[in-house]
């Protein structure tokens, strides 16, 4: 028993240096028992890559829910049921800029990525905190309208159709606004911690998080702003 | 222990049978007017074509777990053996067989009997307006200007045009011995096309519920000859209540086990009203309505 | 302060309500008392509430399904009772208000509370051991998950003791549900205890798929996996699918209920045809999730108890794509009766057939494993033969039923509800039995007697023949669900025997609790040694039982289908000389935590108490952020410890040099 197993302390994700003398070990001894063919000693599986796919399904999940809201308002978009229509509410130049806020959010959380890509930490912090306040002047402008219309009359026990409007947008809203919220953790996460394996998964899944949000809202934007104007 | 199962099997199997029997007296199996008739031939005609299928299948699963029990050494063992082209083929086509034939039945029979589809008859049909309310029925004659509470009358061999909507929740208008049932939804009509060939009283009922009355949201749908039904609508129209939209309002508040009633006089248009939600809470014509009732 | 929430919302003047609020807090307390006396509430916390091992948090979810399996038939058997005493001058001793919570609670619960937390319980218990995986992909997740249910079903029975629960159907169609038709706050308890179990049920379906997909031994491909594994994939991917259109839908109608929208009202524009729409577009596939994980058990118990492979295992499989496939094209058959046209009918119905097809197929692909085998007709085998005739009788009446002029006749009348029980109770209830007798051993390491087994299975058959077959007969008589009351005294004799069947039914869930207990007295006479006790072909009876918490001690590698019988004929030794390190995550009290926030939330929102409402959620993002900040989440097992764990199983070989 010279080369027996000695005990391994529990610890961080790091594998202890003696493990790798454990794995190679039991593999030699697997291959001697000719065992090698039925057995594996370990299976590694590539954790970010896991998360990364589970974060996937979740997007095409709630992929789905926007779907159903998507045709919610399409069912509803033509119930005014008296009060006013997309036409005479929506204010388009105001929220081209909001939609400008958003997609020059997503590049810049794009030049974060590349940031993290390059190592660079500090640069990756800036950068989100740049998407971070741009994803904030997207929120505002967004409260904003919505105060506007419930001042006129316009809010979404009103009829139908602005129920169904409040409801899509406000969703993609709320949802902004957890990106926001992850955002900030990671912010303070990466300054803490620096670039780590856990912190680059995560960011990862959040920028995707992001990039996500960005296609619901071309979405909403030409559905409901766009389409809405045009009638 | 598992010597007797194949008896205790054989003891249970016909009591399901026998239950199912016992349902021969059974509205639906016994309709009183050609659209019932061929709702029940379309389930009869389905029932023995599945049944074609679904008794060689309950039999085969006894037999072949009987035969292969572990104790009878005797019948063949292939531990290894888990495919055959042959097998398969006839696994998949057989059930793509009987379904095709119910896909064929099916498509054309909801075209047939489309509640919506005007029955095809030499005599002219008769228009009647059905409402759900909380929790009893009203039926309108248009034609005729008279109404009626949980009791709606039809002449017997002529189509019946029913346009039923609803002034609260969902309901669903259903007389089981003449056939299809349909929805009344607010804000909506929906329509179902029937015909009575034999007098009688038929249970009617509200199929969906919609909440503490509905047990006894039920009214009695009366088949009569020409004499008889001529005889009703005067009855109806004999009436000291008249149905305008005051008379409307109260009817409209929420009741339970709600006797007869019937009404003479009823305001023209007063079903197209309530479709439209004019008597709805909150709307103009339910607060005017409030008001000169108040006033009176 | 307290929002609606006043002293009043108890009802202390409703016996039947006080009774059964009386024996429930009792039975709480009893068991509180029990850990306290016993010192065990650390040993408690540590080794399950916190655990993310899978398995342990399978057993979790059996035992909150068991629990909600004994409300849930209770509720059905006051509904028997009352429809059996309700005719004419009688009417019974539910007033509708009452009758109207009993079946409302009766449906959601069985469906969300009972057979939801069955299936997902037997996936996590068993499903990582069919792939050769350590865990499943998201340890803290999945315990998160089985905490959201579990809010979920404490909400539904709280609204027993405070407040009372929605009125309006296990689907709570509008505008009924609406606050127009249903004032108070049962709807509200329903929205909430759905949305969160939901999404408790949506994160479970993520981490399924993720585990399935990347979590499987070398050599598994997909078309190795065992049956209930590509069965479970499919159920999960459906999940992931259908769940975000519930929680759409629900909380449309929470947008109704609290902020005066009018998506589903009956004014402003309201249209609560889209509800029925929405709900179905997530019910029918709810329907497959249930059933499609035990057609993999069935799948698994067959071939084992026949003593050969399942015969068309690449058809079984073909056919539960095309199940899942075709459950989300199928929604409209709910409502032929709400005059979408004949077009449409016809064409939900015909998809709705064209199921029966591959449903039919594996019927045939079970008879053929029997086929020329050597059946035992031990416990599990018993359920799996029960279900094979009940669903094929089911499956009868649902074809039926989907021709869309019967169903004119049909819709919802007693004919359905006998006909969902059916399928429900003669495919999922028999399945989660059989799945339960068949891998209790693997779970506790001991078998379920045998004898009361067999008991309990003939009460549940004969039971269910006797409690639904008068209900396709009533029918077809014109009853229609949901009556509280009736007055047609042919109905009559037949509610009494259906009230019977319900009573043969109670003495069948006697026997199994009964069948538990001296299982487990007689625990050390049945113990399961080898690991292997029915002879099993799939990975999860290489194993020890109880499996350890690191399952495999050495992954294996999947060399062809049924890879643990592909291994004893091979006469690959099981024993291992050489033991690494294994790298284990850690307990969570996060999941937990959280999902007492979400309860809080839940239950603060049906009261509109709205600081605590707030309070709440930031409790739920503050243990979020807290978690992502704590690094200490894993730790490696010792190789000296995988070793004597493996010893004590008798699963470790002298080293040869």
């Amino acid at each position: 028993m010279s080369n027996g197993p000695v005990l391994v302390q529990g610890g961080s994700l790091a594998l202890k240096p003696g493990y790798a003398d454990h794995a190679a070990d039991a593999l030699r001894d697997l291959r001697q028992r000719g065992d090698a063919v039925d057995f594996a000693v370990e299976h590694h599986h590539d954790v970010a890559s896991t998360i990364q796919l589970g974060f996937w399904i979740y997007l095409m999940s709630d992929c789905l829910l926007f779907a159903g809201l998507f045709a919610t308002y399409a069912v509803v978009q033509g119930h005014t049921a008296g009060g006013p229509a997309g036409s005479q509410l929506f204010d388009l130049p105001s929220v081209l800029i909001e939609t400008m806020f958003l997609l020059f959010s997503s590049f810049t959380c794009g030049l974060a990525t590349l940031a993290m890509n390059a190592n660079r930490a500090r640069a990756t912090v800036g950068w989100f905190a740049v998407t971070f306040l741009l994803g904030l002047g997207f929120i505002s402008m967004e409260v904003r309208e919505f105060a506007h219309m419930v001042a006129i009359g316009a809010g979404p026990a009103r009829s139908s159709f602005l129920s169904g409007f409040f409801t899509l947008v406000a969703t993609h809203g709320l949802h902004v606004t957890c990106g926001l919220i992850f955002m900030a953790v990671m912010m303070v996460a990466v300054l803490r911690k620096g670039l780590t394996e856990q912190n680059r998964a995560r960011l990862n899944c959040l920028s995707l998080f992001w990039h996500f949000l960005d296609i619901i809202w071309v979405g909403v934007f030409s559905l409901v702003y766009l389409f809405g104007v045009m009638h | 222990m598992t010597r007797n199962l194949w008896s205790r099997f054989s003891r249970f199997l016909p009591l399901p049978a026998t239950v199912l029997l016992s349902g021969c007296h059974a509205a639906l199996l016994d309709p009183k007017g050609p659209i019932g008739a061929a709702e029940r031939s379309i389930i009869l005609t389905s029932t023995g074509l599945m049944l074609l299928i679904v008794i060689p299948v309950i039999v085969l699963v006894l037999v072949v777990a009987w035969r292969y029990r572990a104790s009878n050494t005797k019948a063949k063992y292939e531990p290894e053996w888990s495919h055959s082209n042959k097998i398969e083929a006839v696994m998949w086509s057989v059930p793509i067989i009987i379904v095709g034939i119910l896909g064929v039945i099916a498509w054309r029979t909801s075209h047939q009997l489309d509640p919506f589809r005007p029955i095809a008859s030499t005599v002219k049909p008769v228009h009647i307006d059905a409402v759900a309310l909380d929790w009893k029925w009203l039926f309108i004659y248009p034609d005729q200007h008279v109404a009626s509470v949980n009791e709606v009358a039809l002449p017997v061999g002529v189509p019946v045009v029913f346009h039923i909507t609803s002034a609260t929740v969902m309901n669903s208008f259903f007389i089981p011995r003449l056939g299809s049932q349909i929805y009344a939804m607010a804000n909506m009509q929906t329509a179902d096309n029937l015909v009575a060939s034999a007098p009688g009283t038929y249970r009617g009922i509200s199929a969906n519920f919609s909440g503490d009355g509905f047990s006894g949201m039920t009214f009695k749908a009366v088949a009569m000859s020409a004499a008889d039904y001529k005889q009703w609508l005067a009855k109806a129209a004999a009436s000291k209540q008249s149905l305008d939209g005051t008379a409307y309002l109260a009817l409209d508040k929420p009741s339970e086990n709600v006797p007869v009633a019937f009404y003479s006089h009823v305001t023209p248009g007063l079903f197209e009203q309530i479709v439209q939600g004019k008597f709805a809470p909150g709307s103009m014509q339910a607060d005017m309505a409030m008001n000169s009732a108040r006033r009176d | 302060m307290f929002g609606k929430l006043t002293l009043s919302a108890i009802p202390f003047n409703v016996p039947i309500v006080m009774g059964a609020v009386a024996f429930m807090v009792l039975g709480a307390i009893a068991v509180l008392a029990l850990i306290t006396y016993l010192g065990k509430w650390k040993w408690l916390w540590t080794e399950w509430l916190t655990s993310v091992d899978h398995k342990k948090i399978g057993v979790m979810y059996l035992i909150l399904a068991t629990i909600m399996l004994l409300r849930g038939f209770a509720d059905a058997v006051m509904m028997r009772s009352q429809q059996a005493l309700a005719y004419g001058s009688n009417v019974g001793y539910l007033p509708p208000e009452h009758f109207d919570q009993v079946f409302s609670a009766h449906g959601t619960i069985m469906i969300f509370f009972m057979a939801m937390p069955f299936i997902i319980g037997l996936m996590n218990c068993i499903l990582p051991l069919q792939i050769g995986a350590r865990d499943v992909a998201f340890p803290m997740l999945n315990n998160l998950s089985f905490w959201l249910t579990a809010a979920g079903a404490v909400l539904v029975n709280v609204s027993l003791a405070i407040g009372n629960f929605s009125r309006t159907g296990w689907l709570a169609y509008p505008p009924l549900s609406e606050l127009h038709y249903s004032p108070g706050v049962g709807v509200d308890y329903y929205i909430w205890a759905l949305q969160i179990s939901g999404i408790g049920t949506t994160l479970s379906g993520v981490n399924f798929i993720t585990t399935i997909l990347k979590m499987r031994a070398p050599g598994m491909t997909l078309m190795r996996m065992p049956v209930f594994t590509w069965a479970s994939l499919c159920a999960n991917i459906l999940i992931v699918a259908a769940f975000p259109v519930l929680t759409v839908t629900l909380a449309l109608l929470t947008m109704d209920r609290y902020l005066g929208m009018h998506f589903f009202t009956n004014s402003l524009g309201g249209d609560p045809m889209m509800y029925l729409n929405l709900i179905w577009i997530w019910g029918h596939p709810e329907v497959y999730i249930l059933m499609l994980p035990l057609f993999g058990v069935y799948s698994e118990i067959v071939p084992t108890f026949s003593g050969k492979p399942l015969f068309g295992y690449a058809s079984m499989v073909y056919a539960t794509m095309a199940i899942a496939l075709l459950s989300m094209l199928v929604w409209l058959h709910h409502f032929f009766t709400m005059g979408s046209g004949a077009d449409v009918n016809a064409f939900f119905g015909i998809t709705t057939m064209i199921i029966a097809v591959p449903t039919g197929v594996k019927i045939f692909n079970w008879i053929f494993t029997m086929y020329r085998g050597r059946v035992r007709f031990e416990t599990p085998m018993l359920w799996t033969i029960g279900f094979l005739i009940t669903f094929t009788i089911g499956g009868m009446s649902g074809v039926l039923l989907a021709e869309p002029p019967a169903d004119f006749v049909l819709h919802n009348s007693l004919f359905l509800v006998a006909h969902f029980h059916n399928v429900i109770i003669g495919g999922v209830v028999f399945g989660v039995f059989a799945a339960l007798a068949y891998w209790f051993p693997k779970i506790f390491g001991f078998r379920l007697n045998e004898r009361i087994g067999r008991w309990a299975f003939w009460c549940w058959f004969i039971g269910f023949y006797v409690a639904f077959m008068p209900l396709y007969a009533l029918g077809l008589m014109g009853a229609t669900r949901r009556m509280d009351h009736y007055d047609v005294a042919a109905w009559h004799p037949l509610f009494i025997v259906a009230a019977i069947g319900s009573g043969i039914i109670f003495c069948g869930i006697i026997l199994q609790l009964v069948q538990l207990v001296v299982s487990i007295r007689d625990r050390e006479l049945t113990r399961d040694v080898t690991g292997d006790v029915w002879n099993g072909r799939t990975l999860e009876w290489s194993l020890p039982s109880p499996v350890p918490a690191y399952n495999f001690a050495r992954i294996p590698v999947v060399r062809s289908l049924d890879a643990f019988w592909d291994m004893k004929q091979r006469g690959v030794n099981l024993k291992s000389a050489t033991f690494v390190p294994i790298h284990m995550p850690r307990n969570s009290g996060t999941g937990i935590i959280m999902a007492g926030f979400a309860f809080l939330v839940a239950f603060a929102m049906v009261w509109h108490i709205w600081w605590l409402a707030v309070a709440g959620l930031a409790g739920v993002l503050v243990t979020l952020i807290r978690h992502a900040f704590n690094d200490d989440r894993d730790y490696h097992l010792g190789a000296d410890e995988v070793r004597r764990i493996e010893g004590l199983h008798g699963r470790v070989q002298a080293r040869s040099m």
